[in-house]
């Protein structure tokens, strides 16, 4: 299957000179979430506008569904709907008229049924006459989220969707974002929250100063790039560790009943088993063994450092 | 063409209207019948006629003129203005419309919006002056004409403008004062040399002399002239809008 939104090239400089993107090359699948990740300033919003429309590219290309963005804008822009980063509405205008003029200006006869539907998905119906100054945060961001989808998209971007939200209305928005993609809406989100890459993504970008890092499954990613830890928790405390495990760089804890070791799952050959076996051969008596990996956030902070260098 | 989305836009920009019903409708309405009280029943009274008209009804197009002028305006500039403030103008940035269809939403919405002023004023008016007017049609051809010309007037400072000032500046400091020394209150004729040489340069002269015409049958220029003026002006304001949108001057970066 055709990728859903092809980019191609795709650079931007703005006038004063700073280039915000230096050649993004990517392809998005259809019905996956995918997670653009990357600190602040790294150009998340900048590409999410140029392909949106709000923002010109400088060179390069974007295919939305197989549709030019520039040429063939109509076709590619009534094709995506985006939740912008910053909740802004109209503070006078009812949550039922701000999401009817959205569909209606995506060139799409009104229908009263879908809107319902909508509303009553996102929780919003009993606040349909309420004026958005009367939100709250949570609730405007709802709005701002039907309004996106009031034109029925294939493909939905959302930007910072849980920036400034409560961790109850991050869970539901996690929730609703799944939904959506059951049925069958391709979602691009930017995150600066690993935490969130990790618990929605199907794949993951990493972006900064422009460039893509890296594109990768998210578990793929984790599998390659996680270091891995393993603690082994001994019977008897002891006071040193002994000469002939130097190698494999363990740590003591204080009272000398744990030890850990930290290993690299890229280059993981079968080393936790010589440790193993090593321990039982100096007589060790092991009484629990944990391993946890490294988190996105370690993965992140650990790539963003080495491109760094 | 994008049917569905020139109504979005313009039914918002209606309803707009209709919650601000009083800052939009009635209060221009009712500063345009105090000129009607103050200069043309009492004042008015002890002046002179003008080309044969009374003073009452000679004022009456010269002030549906500065109201329809600057109502336009204001209508037009805020409204794309306070979107590109307030940062709902990504929606329509991002929505499958042309620029055309973005400006005929907007610019009608203030347009229909002045038009329906300027006929309220009209009648307001005669509740104090007695006025005819012997060319209806031609009076409803520069109503709308001139009130398309300066809602695209305002719809390109609204864009132009980064701040409130802005927004203000011109149609205080240039078009008020235009339209006052623009024969709204007198005819270019009593003027003085070089002044009745000079107000030539005014393009509001041109707007209100025509306007009169369609009332009286006297102008102060050939009715062809202002006609002319009027679609240059038109046709200028067309251009410009056209030329912000194919850069994407202060919309889109």
């Amino acid at each position: 299957m055709p990728p859903i939104i092809r980019i191609s090239g795709l650079t931007k400089t703005y006038a004063s000179g700073f280039s915000a993107l230096q050649g993004i090359d990517l392809d998005i699948q259809q019905g996956e979430i995918f997670a653009l990740l990357g600190p602040n300033g790294a150009g998340k919003t900048t590409l999410i506008s140029i392909i949106c429309g709000i923002s010109s590219p400088s060179e390069g290309s974007v295919l939305a569904d197989g549709f030019d963005i520039v040429k063939d804008y109509r076709a590619a822009r009534s094709k995506i709907g985006l939740v912008p980063q910053e909740l802004c509405s109209d503070a006078f205008e009812n949550v039922w008229s701000a999401v009817n003029f959205s569909r209606g200006l995506f060139g799409k006869p009104a229908n009263p049924q879908y809107i319902e539907k909508l509303l009553r998905q996102l929780s919003l119906w009993d606040k349909k006459d309420a004026q958005m100054r009367e939100l709250s945060g949570g609730m405007k961001r709802r709005v701002m989220i039907a309004k996106a989808l009031s034109h029925e998209p294939d493909i939905l971007f959302l930007d910072e969707p849980t920036a400034g939200v409560d961790v109850e209305l991050r869970k539901d928005m996690w929730q609703m974002v799944r939904e959506l993609r059951e049925q069958g809406v391709t979602i691009i989100l930017t995150t600066h929250y690993i935490e969130e890459a990790e618990e929605m993504a199907d794949r993951i970008g990493v972006i900064r100063q422009g460039k893509i890092l890296l594109v990768e499954e998210k578990q793929a990613l984790m599998d390659k790039l996680g270091s891995k830890q393993l603690s082994i928790r001994l019977q008897q405390p002891i006071s040193d560790i002994p000469a002939e495990l130097a190698e494999f760089n363990l740590q003591l804890d204080q009272d000398g009943t744990n030890l850990s070791y930290c290993y690299d799952s890229r280059q993981e050959g079968n080393s936790i088993a010589r440790l193993l076996r090593k321990l039982t051969k100096q007589g060790f008596e092991i009484r629990d063994l944990n391993s946890s990996e490294s988190s996105l956030e370690d993965i992140f902070v650990s790539l963003v450092h080495e491109k760094e260098q | 063409m994008n049917l569905y989305a020139i109504r979005a836009i313009y039914k918002f920009e209606m309803a707009r209207t209709f919650r601000t019903l009083m800052q939009s409708i009635a209060s221009p309405v009712l500063s345009t019948s105090l000129y009607f009280i103050v200069f043309g029943t009492a004042i008015g009274s002890r002046m002179g006629n003008i080309d044969g008209i009374s003073y009452g009804a000679f004022i009456i197009p010269g002030l549906v003129m500065l109201s329809l002028l600057s109502e336009s305006i204001s209508n037009a500039s805020f409204g794309i203005f306070f979107p590109k403030f307030s940062g709902t103008i990504y929606e329509v940035l991002s929505a499958p419309v042309s620029s055309m269809e973005i400006v005929i939403g907007y610019v009608g919405a203030a347009a229909t919006k002045s038009v329906t002023l300027g006929l309220l004023i009209l009648l307001t008016a005669q509740i104090f002056v007695d006025y005819h007017i012997q060319h209806p049609f031609w009076m409803l051809a520069f109503l709308i004409l001139t009130a398309i010309t300066f809602s695209l007037f305002g719809f390109i400072i609204g864009i132009w403008a980064d701040d409130f000032q802005k927004l203000q500046v011109i149609p205080l400091m240039v078009v008020t004062p235009l339209t006052f020394l623009g024969g709204a209150f007198y005819s270019i004729s009593m003027l003085p040399q070089p002044w009745q040489t000079l107000t030539l340069f005014n393009p509001v002269v041109y707007l209100i002399s025509g306007f009169r015409w369609a009332f009286y049958g006297v102008a102060d220029v050939n009715v062809a002239v202002s006609l002319g003026m009027t679609l240059v002006f038109l046709l200028i304001c067309l251009t410009t809008v056209w030329w912000i949108f194919r850069t994407g001057y202060r919309i889109r970066s």
